[in-house]
């Protein structure tokens, strides 16, 4: 990148014109993204050509065609495993998946928790909406027990997925939440996604205004999320609430929301948030907190460095290639046993 | 002691050993197939594996065949029918009994002949030879267990480790009776073994003991010589299976491009040898992906192409299935990508270690939409390597993903395989488009082969999106308009007829008219070739016409359909490429040989149907 060049949000809209519904959360993701990779492409030097967003199916990855970077629009459920083969082919590109609920969890669920697993190095960006939206409200595995759809009439009658309960169970190393209509929240994740070198799934509870409208409102709505979510920031106090008077301690082997200055709890009980610790039972506890026993956690929850994927495979070839005595497909097809007719 | 058992020269002779899934026939027949090679025969290879592990020893469920044909000139099958066969149990010989030639010769191991042994195989009596009506073959009871015991017993090897040599021992005697050398399995004993003295001292020595003893029984009826073949073209020759074959021929063409080779894949019988081949190529720097389903292999392959590797994916029938949808999107995203599958008997599960030929449909059709691919089939072991390169060739220079079938047979068939040489092979130029090209557009094409141009990530200028949508016909944008995707359809559907210039004429083995024209296609070559030869060689009007070209056909077919008074196609399925031909052709008369059995054709069978043809009015 030039010296001194930097990139606008304007650099990163592309010429087509953006069709989801008027009053659709991904309208503000797609803003916060837009406005997140100059700010990236910034802190780690990464040119526009570098990016490649890659979806499967579903309203939200129709996303690739609205950011002005490579692109690859994919089938339903595929985009891990596009993704991977995308890093893996070039481990340079900064890789970008656009997911949803029934993308990513259901018929795509199995490449999902194997990229985890593998932690290459792409940033996943799982838009949950508890509904499938393009094919016209039927509920997802992530809609909520009881949810009324199309196809559940009378309720469903299985019980929902929580993202992060599964990237964790996947051994995901990097796991962060945000909402739709926040902003600058989503872009500042985005970039803590960016700089982490592994799997990163960043869960974005999305409205969707038509088939699944307020689905979120109760925590994220504005009267209520002071005091219904909470941001953690890796080394901050678990404080939340209107009063920032509300905070989260470790009462035997659960969390317990206390307030502060009540029942004897001071600001110096209140939990620290280390979303570097390895040892993986209090993020999963902080994600799969929900209301209304508990503020639904935001931020980035898990942060954990580990080797990835794409440097293993690269460095194993590079490793073997070193000492390698066949350099050549002609050294490979006169190897090993040979005879020669004279 | 003297005397000798009487030689006869034969021009080829067949042989098959069986045994125990874990009795190592596998190996003995490889050893016996190299030492043939080494000798200068020509030699045809063939293991009939069981699809079980370790079914329960001594039961015919367990039995493991490993079929070679060797000869002094051409051989091109591993033979219908054994003269000699060595069974290591009861199971084996009841099994393989129905393989072996009217009064050949059959090996067997005495000590396993047991009344325990006998049962498991399920003999009703205790005369295996009576029950099986084998009293007019020449049975040889050898002691092979005793003896090897007996010749190891100062060896200081564990007892499980003797009776793991007794296939040596048995390997010697065969060598006796085929007076092969035995310096270049010695050979073999001392690099396997380099640090282990005492295994290849009594390997060495049981495989002598083995060709001393049959030498001094006075009970092998009679040796075969073969004499090396005379015409073998000069040059470095080693053995090479399908399998392998293909995983080279793909380095090959990744190295002749320029572009990294990238296999994302799932382990499937009987496929799986080529991821197992790549793996092992990290030092051609090869990435091998073993991902977690088959559709996953695929879309990494997918994903890797339009970054900018050579990428490929391998299966068999049932994996092709699960990778229908991708396949579609590798074509309407217009990337390169070569999936191979090593066709098995089907449908389902079907018969995992068998051969067949009956993807044939589901590569040309199987998928939704109007969605053409360019598909190809190898038709002996080694241009599997030939044909794999060509897959290569074709996938990154017309920009549109290629199939290429192989089989269970030629898969894991060997043969002796006249090294090439790298710069004998043509060059591979994808249209790739250069960094900061200016007016770039993603699918604007090239007018010789209707290419769209391949652009990475990474590069300047050329920032573009792909995917499963349909595709403005220049700017590669979404578009729904109706003209336009007639417009696309048609285009590509042309992209793969257009491949039709680059691609060499349909060529026959005979005459260029006559009474009949064998068609087949793929893996049946070596057999209908075999079996047209035999036919000319008495006089008979009968033409091979072998297709490894199958979408698109080559130009010249209708006029080859057109020389002949009477059609036969023959395949291992029902009847698919005959019905693609009535197709294509529908001027034609095609009359039909069919065979699913899991195995491969006979050469007796095809002359006895030619013949019947001929004669027929």
């Amino acid at each position: 990148m030039a010296e001194n060049f930097k990139y606008t949000p304007q650099d990163f809209k592309s010429d087509q014109e953006v069709r989801w519904c008027p009053g659709c959360g991904d309208h503000a993701v797609l803003s916060a993204v837009q406005r997140a990779l100059p700010e990236i492409s910034d802190a780690l030097n990464y040119d526009i050509e570098r990016y490649v967003f890659v979806s499967g199916i579903g309203c939200s990855s129709r996303f690739p065609y609205y950011v002005n970077t490579f692109g690859f629009h994919g089938i339903h459920g595929r985009a891990s495993a596009i993704s991977t083969g995308v890093k893996v082919a070039n481990p340079k590109l900064s890789v970008w998946q656009i997911t949803g609920d029934g993308d990513a969890l259901a018929i795509g669920g199995n490449h999902f928790i194997h990229a985890v697993r593998r932690n290459i190095d792409i940033n996943i960006l799982l838009f949950n909406n508890e509904i499938y939206g393009l094919t016209k409200g039927q509920y997802s595995p992530t809609s909520k027990l009881g949810s009324i759809t199309k196809t559940s009439p009378f309720g469903t009658v299985e019980h929902p997925f929580r993202p992060g309960e599964l990237v964790i169970g996947a051994q995901g190393k990097f796991f962060a939440r945000s909402i739709d209509v926040d902003v600058k929240l989503t872009s500042e994740i985005m970039i803590e996604a960016a700089k982490h070198d592994g799997t990163s799934v960043v869960e974005i509870l999305q409205n969707c205004v038509i088939y699944n409208d307020k689905t979120h409102s109760l925590v994220i709505d504005k009267e209520y999320r002071e005091d219904r979510t909470i941001v953690l920031r890796h080394g901050e106090k678990m404080i939340f609430g209107k009063n920032r008077d509300k905070g989260l301690i470790l009462s035997g082997i659960s969390l317990k929301v206390v307030t502060i200055g009540q029942g004897g709890f001071s600001m110096d009980d209140i939990l620290t948030h280390d979303a570097f610790e390895a040892n993986p039972g209090v993020h999963m506890m902080l994600a799969n907190m929900a209301y209304p026993e508990f503020p639904v956690a935001l931020g980035v929850i898990r942060n954990v460095k580990d080797s990835t994927y794409d440097d293993n495979v690269r460095d194993q070839v590079l490793e073997v290639m070193k000492t390698a005595k066949i350099k050549s497909v002609d050294d490979l097809l006169n190897s090993g046993e040979t005879w020669e007719i004279k | 002691m003297d005397k000798k058992a009487k030689a006869i020269e034969r021009d080829d002779v067949v042989i098959r050993f069986s045994g125990d899934s874990g009795d190592g026939m596998q190996l003995t027949g490889t050893l016996f197939s190299d030492a043939s090679a080494l000798f200068g025969n020509s030699v045809s290879t063939f293991p009939d594996y069981p699809s079980e592990i370790r079914a329960p020893q001594g039961t015919v469920a367990g039995v493991s065949g490993f079929q070679v044909n060797i000869g002094s000139s051409k051989v091109h099958t591993p033979g219908d029918y054994c003269d000699v066969l060595v069974a290591m149990n009861p199971a084996a010989l009841k099994a393989n009994v129905k393989w072996v030639k009217p009064g050949g010769m059959i090996i067997v191991d005495n000590d396993t002949f047991n009344e325990k042994g006998l049962l498991r195989a399920g003999f009703k009596t205790n005369n295996p030879v009576e029950e099986l009506k084998i009293e007019d073959y020449k049975v040889i009871f050898a002691k092979i267990t005793e003896l090897t015991k007996e010749s190891l017993k100062d060896s200081g090897l564990d007892n499980k480790s003797v009776l793991r040599s007794k296939n040596m021992f048995a390997l010697g005697m065969v060598y006796y009776i085929f007076s092969r050398p035995l310096n270049f399995t010695e050979k073999y004993f001392e690099t396997k073994f380099k640090k282990k003295p005492e295994i290849v001292e009594a390997n060495k020595k049981v495989l002598r003991d083995g060709f001393n003893y049959a030498g001094n029984i006075q009970a092998i009826p009679n040796t075969y010589q073969i004499s090396p073949a005379s015409n073998t073209p000069k040059g470095i020759y080693r053995n090479i299976n399908g399998n392998t074959a293909v995983a080279w021929g793909l380095i090959a063409a990744s190295e002749k491009s320029g572009l990294p080779l990238f296999c994302g894949s799932y382990p499937i019988t009987p496929a799986t040898e080529i991821l197992i081949e790549l793996a092992k190529r990290k030092d051609l720097g090869v990435k091998t992906l073993q991902v977690e389903d088959e559709i996953a292999g695929i879309c990494t392959a997918i994903g890797a192409s339009f970054a900018g590797n050579f990428a490929v994916t391998t299966t068999s029938g049932p994996g092709l299935s699960l990778k229908s949808e991708a396949m579609g999107l590798a074509v309407i995203t217009e990337l390169p990508l070569v999936i191979v599958d090593v066709q098995r008997g089907g449908p389902s599960t079907g018969l995992p270690t068998k051969t067949e030929q009956s993807d044939l449909f589901q590569v040309l059709f199987g998928r939704n939409g109007e969605c053409p691919m360019i598909v190809i089939a190898a038709s002996t072991p080694s241009n599997c390597f030939d044909y794999a390169f060509i897959a290569g060739k074709l996938t990154m220079e017309h920009m549109t993903p290629v199939v290429l079938l192989t089989d269970g047979y030629i898969a894991n068939g060997t043969e002796p395989w006249k090294v090439p040489s790298m710069k004998d092979y043509p060059s591979i130029n994808p249209p790739i488009v250069a960094e900061g090209t200016t007016g770039f557009m993603s699918y604007a094409r090239d007018e010789k082969r209707l290419a769209r141009s391949w652009a990475f990530p990474g590069k300047k200028g050329i920032m573009h999106r792909v995917g499963g949508l349909e595709k403005d016909f220049l700017k590669g944008s979404v578009s729904h308009d109706p003209i336009n995707h007639q417009r696309m359809t048609d285009i590509r559907a042309a992209k793969v007829e257009r491949v039709q210039e680059f691609i060499p004429q349909q060529e026959v083995f005979g005459d260029n008219e006559g009474d009949l024209l064998v068609i087949g296609w793929g893996g049946t070559y070596g057999h209908l070739l075999t079996a047209v030869q035999e036919m000319r060689d008495n006089g008979k009007s009968v033409t091979l016409c072998q297709f490894n070209y199958l979408n698109p056909l080559p130009k010249n077919v209708k006029e080859i359909l057109g020389s002949y008074k009477k059609i036969v196609v023959c395949e291992l399925n029902m009847g698919q490429f005959a019905n693609y031909l009535r197709m294509n052709f529908q001027e034609y008369n095609y009359l039909q040989f069919n065979k699913v059995q899991g195995l491969p054709f006979t050469v007796v069978e095809l002359v006895e149907k030619f013949n019947q043809i001929l004669e027929s009015k």
